[in-house]
């Protein structure tokens, strides 16, 4: 999955001819250039090719406003709540022994597997008009689908393993003696957390926010069903993308979808940057080992 | 914990429960009925047959892109690196009209192709491109650390055992390779199936034809059938399930081969 950097030295010595190795990197660029790097420019000059002042007049236009404040406001309400589950989570499974932990481990990388439609759909199903609590919630004058708690509440349901995956990973690899030694010491469960959990896994917390941020900005499938799609109302930003399209205006919908784009990249720089701020720790442990065995 | 659980229960696994009830709730006879109905077997078929080719494309040149990556030098290697993640970050609904416009008979791509006879758009091959685009990133990133690992002296006994270097690669890295491969092409095969974002705006979503299950199942939701959409999602459920157990059964089966 996303995140995944290696440190990968060219090594010398047995390699292919030289024709083979440029005709491997044609084809691969070749691959990458009409499926990456093309789609990522046509959105930037779709989205500029009436002029930049037609690309500002379609995101400050009220509708796109409004969806871009939804979109911001998802977000800043699915996050958190997902943060502080994979925080509690990986601390769970990474610092106890339980039965049920390898269960609880799979469990929580499931929204993964689910079609986001699904994911929606579940959700119509517990809070729609026909669905389990739907009579209840009817009776006392509550939306949530359509609305925006069934947004946030589809929006935490697709990007609910990133934080907890993360962390799990750092913390697993990590191991326990520097909590056991603040706990020895006499730290008590919030100081341990915050003095030595926290430094250690500071990164990896980040990365796992960031990416679960994207998600929760660029998510559609879920979205749709959940939000009924009333414009200016329930579209979030890829849900306005798609109205606009629909109703052809290209440069429109390409101006507030080069919005998302730009999150896109600033995921990818913040996801290259964390995994520099790591590598070096993964070195020197690989280095210390080396001293040690020699 | 209880916090953990609860919250995984809440978020999770109760909404999840009401798919299998719902699905049932009209009887066995009604659940079969649906998703025996030709439309619904079609974009089965199309769904899993799309993704499978999808992830047989992504299988082939993530292999090369992620040999090139890892083992040779050439200007602007690290920007491809940090691009190849693109497709997880790029909201679907933008990668869907970006593809649709692209490969349009008078897109940047779809002109090329327009003259030859070639439709991309609204047909089952650009339900394809759709899905090798989000596909990309999986061979790739599960194939990149296990290339990088890749012992030279494996490859400098075969060589002093007097293999070349085509020998070298089908019968010494291709089957090193191959479990590491088979989990990339796994995933990638299983988030294709669930897709929905990238491909409706290139499908075109004729019934019979180029509608894909995901539809369907909001097909179904806006004409008030819950239970037919439950019923389809519940087959789409299953068959990620089923695809999530054997990658794990395969995440085993690599690692004890690699020895870790």
């Amino acid at each position: 999955m996303a995140g995944h950097r290696v440190s990968r030295p060219i090594r010398p010595g047995l390699t292919e001819p030289y024709a083979v190795r440029v005709g491997l990197i044609v084809v691969a660029l070749a691959f990458l250039v009409v499926f990456l790097f093309v789609p990522f420019v046509f959105i930037f000059v779709e989205a500029l090719r009436n002029g930049w002042s037609a690309y500002v007049g379609a995101i400050e236009s009220p509708e796109s406003l409004a969806a871009i404040w939804l979109t911001v406001l998802v977000a800043a309400l699915s996050v958190p709540a997902n943060a502080l589950f994979g925080i509690a989570a990986a601390w769970a499974i990474t610092r106890f022994d339980f039965r049920g932990k390898r269960l609880l481990t799979t469990l929580i990388d499931l929204p993964f597997a689910v079609s986001p439609v699904v994911a929606g759909l579940i959700f119509v199903q517990l809070f729609g008009r026909q669905g389990w609590f739907g009579a209840w919630l009817s009776n006392h004058d509550i939306r949530v689908i359509f609305a925006l708690p069934g947004i946030v509440l589809a929006t935490i349901f697709v990007s609910f393993p990133f934080v907890a995956r993360e962390l799990i990973a750092v913390m697993e690899a990590s191991g326990r003696e520097e909590e056991e030694a603040a706990g020895l010491l006499g730290a008590n469960g919030w100081q341990m957390f915050r003095r030595v959990t926290l430094p250690n896994v500071k990164w990896a917390l980040i990365s796992g926010v960031i990416l679960c941020t994207a998600r929760a900005m660029g998510e559609f499938g879920a979205v749709s069903v959940v939000s009924g799609r009333i414009r200016g109302e329930t579209a979030t930003m890829p849900i306005h993308v798609e109205i606009l399209y629909n109703e052809y205006a290209f440069q429109a919908s390409f101006a507030v979808a080069s919005l998302l784009a730009l999150v896109a990249v600033f995921t990818l720089v913040m996801q290259t940057v964390v995994a520099r701020r790591t590598r070096p720790v993964v070195a020197d442990e690989a280095l210390a080992a080396e001293l040690i065995e020699s | 914990m209880a916090f953990t659980v609860l919250y995984l229960a809440a978020i999770v696994l109760v909404p999840l429960l009401t798919l299998p009830v719902k699905s049932f709730s009209d009887g066995w006879g009604f659940f079969w009925s649906t998703v025996s109905d030709p439309r619904v077997m079609a974009s089965y078929r199309l769904t899993i047959g799309a993704s499978f080719v999808a992830a047989l494309v992504n299988g082939g040149l993530g292999i090369i892109v992620a040999w090139v990556l890892v083992r040779y030098d050439f200007p602007g290697r690290r920007l491809v690196d940090a691009m190849i993640d693109l497709p997880f970050a790029l909201p679907t609904a933008v990668a869907g009209i970006t593809l649709t416009s692209l490969y349009a008979p008078t897109g940047w791509f779809g002109q090329y192709l327009a003259p030859y006879g070639v439709q991309a758009v609204f047909s089952p091959l650009g339900i394809t491109i759709a899905l090798v685009f989000i596909g990309l990133p999986f061979v790739v990133r599960t194939l990149q650390p296990v290339i990088a690992d890749l012992d030279v002296e494996l490859e400098e006994v075969a060589t002093s055992l007097g293999a070349d270097r085509i020998q070298l690669v089908f019968r010494v890295i291709l089957p090193y390779l191959y479990p590491a491969w088979l989990i990339g092409f796994g995933m990638a095969f299983a988030r294709a199936i669930g897709e929905y974002g990238s491909v409706v705006f290139i499908a075109g979503n004729m019934p019979m034809k180029t509608e894909i299950a995901s539809l369907l199942i909001i097909t179904k939701l806006t004409q008030y059938d819950y239970t037919g959409a439950a019923a389809v999602a519940f087959v789409l459920l299953v068959l990620s399930f089923a695809l999530l157990l054997v990658l794990n059964a395969l995440q085993g089966w690599s690692a004890k081969r690699l020895g870790y």
